[in-house]
């Protein structure tokens, strides 16, 4: 498979600390892969380093044939990479329908994209104008998910999409996941918790201090549980 | 004068001062609520608009209405440049940091003044109102330009609330307020927004000279006064809160104008600074503001 994206040796920065070294993994098309590590590892750090937000002091991340770190953080998600983040920052005090608006201005989808991106998550029809500060989590994650969508993104990244929700709205999230694997979309995908990945990622890379120590597929993780001891810490 | 007809007139005077007030102080206002700026500068913006309207009346010829009305297109746009200058070379170099930026706005402030003072002088000088008509009401007369003022601040305050409200800039501008990461992780050019955010303040600021100069008169000191009662709307109302900015601007106005009559201005000042003070106290973020979370 052709990779959808590739970071070569990304080094990046918060003030003097450096947080990623020469970080290095690539997304194959259409694949699912995960980034795990501890807390303070540099996964959410590297997917900002992908949409400019933080930006690369050096390497490179390629989007295809297109070098990221040569564009503004604004042209990112119009070159096609959608972000969903930690914690959903959604824009609290708008409705759905303007967070949604949101992301389809983002590359100037029409309301078509919306409607094909709502039947993924129907109940956001029935909260359209309400206020997104008062969906429940999993709604407000699904809403995040919707907006990030709207791009018809060739690459999602999304950064602990499983956080705080109940066990419920967590295989919800993976059924959309994997649905969208289906469509086509190349996805990386941070967590913490491995339970919460093996059953839709395809390979996992191990992040730790900002390095990528190791990438291996899923079903060499099934078969040597110990990888994960050693690099998350838990099993 | 009867005390009734003593009260309408005194609330008369307080609209006009209100309306202009709630122009002036959702400029400020927007700045803050979308740029985290503090503009110590946007009462130089004002004096800017007055200063320039009375430049642009004297220099057009023909009936007063003639230079008025070019004084409101062009003054409010001539500040609208300087601000978008001063947000490119000064404010984006800052990175908009908020105490940052305070310190620069106050070298602003000084430099705009300081221009003023050089380029126009120290004299305070009238602008020739655009029609002189004076309503008679069965208890006194009137000046319906003063009444007009009231209704062309509401029209400004209507379209700005359209905008924000209803249209995709307003939706950009909100969602840059709300999340400014965010925002650009989602295309939003965070920085020509708040460049254009910020000459939208100073434009307000300059369409409120505008309205009030032939009232009052253009002088190179009188942002000070602006400046203080927008701080005291802002902080009453709520930043970022165009309800809140409007409501207490009305508050201010009305009773600044109540009391003045009645009573002396400086009684006024004291009850809008104890005002202020009551609100910091028991609802810092203001009567519409949102709660820090």
């Amino acid at each position: 498979m052709p990779d959808a994206l590739r970071l070569t040796d990304v080094d990046a920065f918060y003030g003097q600390i450096q947080v990623l070294r020469g970080l290095a993994f690539e997304l194959r098309a259409g694949e699912v892969l995960c980034l795990l590590g501890r807390n303070g590892a540099g996964k959410t750090t590297a997917l900002k380093a992908i949409m400019g937000l933080v930006p690369a002091a050096a390497g490179s991340i390629r989007l295809g044939d297109l070098e990221l770190t040569d564009l503004p953080a604004h042209e990112v998600p119009k070159a096609g990479v959608a972000y969903v983040p930690q914690g959903r920052r959604l824009f609290a005090e708008l409705t759905v329908a303007e967070n949604i608006e949101i992301g389809l201005n983002a590359r100037k989808k029409g309301p078509a994209v919306a409607e094909s991106v709502l039947t993924l998550f129907p109940i956001l029809r029935e909260r359209w104008r309400q206020r997104s500060g008062t969906l429940s989590g999993g709604e407000q994650q699904m809403l995040a998910m919707a907006r990030a969508l709207c791009l018809e993104p060739a690459v999602l990244l999304l950064d602990e999409p499983t956080e705080g929700l109940m066990p419920s709205m967590i295989a919800r999230i993976r059924d959309t996941v994997a649905e969208l694997r289906g469509r086509g979309v190349s996805t990386v995908l941070v967590e913490q918790r491995v339970d919460a990945v093996l059953p839709v990622a395809d390979r996992v890379a191990f992040i730790e201090n900002g390095r990528n120590r190791e990438t291996v597929d899923v079903a060499r993780l099934r078969a040597e549980p110990e990888l994960v001891r050693r690099y998350v810490g838990v099993g | 004068m009867a005390f009734g007809p003593h009260l309408l007139l005194a609330a008369l005077e307080g609209l006009v001062q209100a309306a202009v007030l709630a122009l002036t102080a959702l400029g400020l206002s927007l700045v803050f609520g979308v740029m985290r700026v503090v503009n110590v500068a946007h009462g130089e913006f004002f004096m800017l608009g007055a200063v320039l309207a009375w430049g642009v009346t004297t220099a057009v010829s023909g009936h007063p209405a003639l230079g008025f009305a070019a004084a409101l297109v062009v003054a409010p746009l001539a500040v609208g440049a300087v601000a978008l200058l001063s947000e490119r070379l000064v404010l984006r170099r800052l990175d908009y940091n908020p105490e940052a930026t305070i310190v620069a706005t106050i070298g602003l402030l000084y430099i705009l003044q300081q221009a003023a003072l050089t380029f126009y002088g120290p004299e305070a000088r009238p602008v020739v109102p655009p029609f002189n008509i004076r309503l008679q009401l069965p208890w006194f007369g009137y000046s319906a330009y003063k009444l007009s003022v009231i209704g062309a601040s509401a029209v400004v305050l209507a379209a700005t609330w359209f905008v924000l409200a209803r249209t995709r800039i307003g939706l950009v501008m909100r969602a840059t307020q709300y999340d400014r990461e965010i925002a650009t992780a989602f295309g939003i050019p965070v920085e020509r927004v708040y460049a254009g955010v910020f000459a939208l303040g100073a434009m307000l600021a300059a369409v409120a000279a505008v309205l009030i100069v032939p009232i009052s008169q253009a002088h190179y000191l009188m942002g000070a006064d602006p400046l203080l009662l927008s701080f005291i709307v802002v902080i009453i109302g709520g930043l970022g809160s165009l309800r809140g900015t409007v409501v207490a601007a009305l508050l201010i106005g009305l009773s600044d104008g109540i009391v003045s009559v009645f009573f002396s201005p400086t009684l006024a000042k004291i009850i809008a600074t104890l005002a202020v003070a009551l609100v910091l106290v028991f609802r810092p973020q203001g009567l519409f503001g949102q709660a820090a979370r």
